[in-house]
């Protein structure tokens, strides 16, 4: 059964029946297989940029879709529940245009964005090193400004979409003054200096590429710095604010599709002569991930409501992400433990969707970071 | 160049399909309806003319208010206007009526170069329609075509029938396409936008000066007398290989006088 769905417009129900259409036609079908060979589903990609979910939340004059976060968020839960990776995809990429859509200059935003919102293209957000993880502010790739140029060096690490984007939004040390000093620059992928490591070997998320990207002395007209010098970080944290929300509904999306195999399982699967979901054991497992998976939509979308509204909302993108993501891990452990033995086998998703939500805890700030955030929020409240 | 694709709108296939207990003509209602898939194919090959050339399209349907479901998805994938005729003296009109509606139809769209169908509709699947509307129009109908190339004055194609000839046909034409001849694009975001703002015409028989006396039920030359529900499927039986496995299989084909 699709989810029902609280939607503000006429325009966004057709949106999201679109997305239902695509995806339950040409994303569910193949996410097995290609997770297994490691495969990127690049045409997939590329036929969600022409339907216009590539560019959702931004400008309809640039190519956008014009949509409220609160609409794009469920856009990327529907394609998350049939296929994690692909949603993850659409998060990511509407991550590293935030930049430019939010202080590039006008000039820059008419020459770059239609083609990166309102076309094929994918992006990369580069902000992770090998030494600054949860730290990110402790970066050390460096661009450094040489005539009207600024030449990058450094290596960036554990990057989505790293060697398969066609652009980079890129966070690197303009001047040693700690997080002051870092700027953001757009880096197109063909060029000269970039490189990329070999895709790491996940747990999960194995149908999308995760690597290393080595800056040797790439060149980079002026022109390309997104932002004032030494604003980057600023950015990237609120890029950052926008993407947790998309990990947010994509772990949502997750745990939805884990309780629905669970659920199906446990009305058909009987022992000691009746359905399993009758007993009573286990429908109270089942009713605590059904309650899991709700509180994840409603507590993602009041911040996106509140994003929607001009509100602040750090603090709430904060909250959803470290409920959503927790409870993802715990509506596909349980899901695992719903089926059985079944459930530890390939046989059945739920093994895989308990893999790929491990991840979720992880990237764009673990769980230890969003609680650090919302502490600080506290901290600071009056 | 002005193209009509026909567009039918059908119960979805994949959902249960009934009759209308009273006067056993497929319901309508009580189940989903969708563009009949093989039409789809008639209007992305409607749109791949347009886009190669200067062309309009014409999305046109014959049926309940429901129908308009169907000229709206094509309008969302690309076509630039639509007709729909609805009149209640249409229900359960056959291929005959029909074709005489759609033909009046045409006509009062006017000035058409080229109609382009499906090969048959996902419910009744009858496929003579478009050679009906042919012959109520007097033009060259092709049939069965999985290729199409749009020339001067003419269309070169395909024909995929018993055997695969190459035909030409003076414009106008009446051209069925088969699910071979392309891929449909899916609309896009921006497609569902625009399509709310394009031309949508919707006529009564009065309109095309049909007869309500010559269509709909009493006229039609069939009529479906009685409809008996598919038996459910039962359970097959399953033969237990213990070494003679063979040889019970032969004994259930004997059985079932296969072999
Ligand atoms: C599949 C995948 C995709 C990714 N994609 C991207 C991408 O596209 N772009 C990008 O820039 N990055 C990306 N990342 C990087 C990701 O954001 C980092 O892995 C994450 O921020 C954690 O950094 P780290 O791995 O260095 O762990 P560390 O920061 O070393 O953390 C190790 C542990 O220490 C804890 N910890 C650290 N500091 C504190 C503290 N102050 N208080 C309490 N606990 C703390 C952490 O919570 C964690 O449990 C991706 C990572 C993965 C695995």
């Amino acid at each position: 059964m699709p989810v029902e769905r609280l939607l503000p417009t006429p325009e966004s129900r057709d949106l999201i029946a679109l997305v239902r259409d695509i995806a339950d036609a040409e994303l569910a079908p193949r996410a097995d297989a290609a997770e297994s060979s490691g495969e990127y589903p690049r045409e997939l990609l590329r036929l969600l940029g022409r339907s216009g979910v590539l560019g959702l939340p931004y400008d309809e004059d640039f190519g956008g879709g014009g949509q409220p976060f609160q609409v794009y968020l469920q856009v990327i839960e529907e394609l998350a529940a049939r296929w994690a990776t692909v949603g993850l995809s659409v998060s990511v990429h509407t991550l590293s245009c935030w930049p430019l859509v939010a202080v590039g200059t006008d000039e820059q935003r008419k020459r770059w964005l239609p083609d990166m919102i309102g076309g094929e293209l994918l992006g990369a957000y580069c902000l992770s090193e090998p030494h600054a993880g949860s730290d990110a502010a402790a970066l050390s790739t460096r661009a450094v400004r040489v005539g009207d140029d600024y030449v990058l060096k450094g290596t960036k690490a554990w990057i989505t979409h790293g060697g398969l984007a066609d652009f980079y939004t890129v966070f690197a040390r303009t001047s040693d003054d700690g997080p002051r000093g870092i700027s953001c620059f757009l880096v197109p992928a063909d060029a000269a200096g970039l490189s990329f490591g070999t895709p790491e070997k996940k747990m999960g998320f194995t149908g999308s590429p995760t690597t290393l990207v080595h800056f040797d002395d790439v060149r980079l007209p002026a022109e390309r710095r997104i932002g004032d010098e030494g604003a980057g970080f600023g950015l990237a944290l609120q890029a950052l604010d926008s993407g947790r929300l998309g990990v947010a509904a994509g772990a949502t999306g997750l745990a939805q599709s884990a309780l629905d195999v669970a659920v199906a399982y446990a009305k058909q699967r009987e022992q000691f002569g009746q359905p399993i979901i009758t007993h009573q054991g286990l429908g109270f497992l089942l009713a605590d991930m059904a309650a899991a998976v709700e509180a994840s939509r409603a507590t993602y979308l009041v911040a996106a409501q509140r994003r929607d509204l001009g509100m602040s909302y750090r603090h709430q993108a904060s909250v959803a992400k470290l409920i959503a993501t927790d409870a993802a891990m715990k509506v596909t452990t349980d899901a695992v433990q719903v089926l059985g033995g079944s459930g530890y086998t390939r046989d059945y998703p739920v093994e895989r969707y308990f893999r790929e939500a491990k991840v979720m805890q992880i990237f764009e700030g673990t769980n230890q970071i969003q609680r650090l955030v919302i502490a600080r929020s506290l901290e600071r409240s009056e | 160049m002005k193209i009509v694709a026909l567009v039918k709108h059908v119960p979805d296939a994949a959902a249960d399909r009934t009759f209308n207990e009273a006067d056993h003509t497929t319901d309508r209602t009580n189940v989903d309806g969708i563009l009949s898939e093989l039409d789809e194919y008639a209007v992305e090959a409607a749109l791949k003319i347009a886009e190669s050339g200067d062309a309009e399209v014409v999305a046109l349907t014959m049926g309940p208010d429901a129908a308009l479901d169907a000229v709206k998805r094509a309008l969302q994938m690309g076509a630039d206007s639509g007709a729909h005729v609805a009149d209640d003296a249409l229900h359960g009109s056959d291929a005959v009526a029909t074709s005489a509606v759609l033909a009046a139809a045409i006509q009062k769209i006017g000035d058409v170069d080229l109609i382009l169908t499906g090969m048959a509709s996902t419910d009744g699947g009858m496929s003579v329609v478009p050679a009906m509307l042919a012959e109520r129009l007097g033009l060259a109908h092709v049939g069965f075509v999985g290729e199409l190339n749009v020339e001067a004055g003419s269309v070169r194609a395909r024909r995929d029938a018993d055997v695969t000839e190459t035909v030409e046909a003076a414009l106008p034409a009446i051209v069925s396409v088969t699910d071979q001849i392309n891929e449909p694009r899916y609309p896009s975001f921006k497609g569902i936008m625009a399509a709310k703002k394009k031309p949508v015409e919707t006529w009564s028989l009065a309109d095309l000066g049909v007869d309500a006396g010559t269509v709909g039920l009493a006229a039609a030359w069939t009529t479906v007398e009685t409809v008996t529900k598919r038996p459910e499927r039962t359970q097959g039986e399953i033969v237990t290989d213990e070494g003679d496995g063979g040889a019970k299989l032969v004994e259930f084909l004997a059985g079932q006088k296969f072999v």
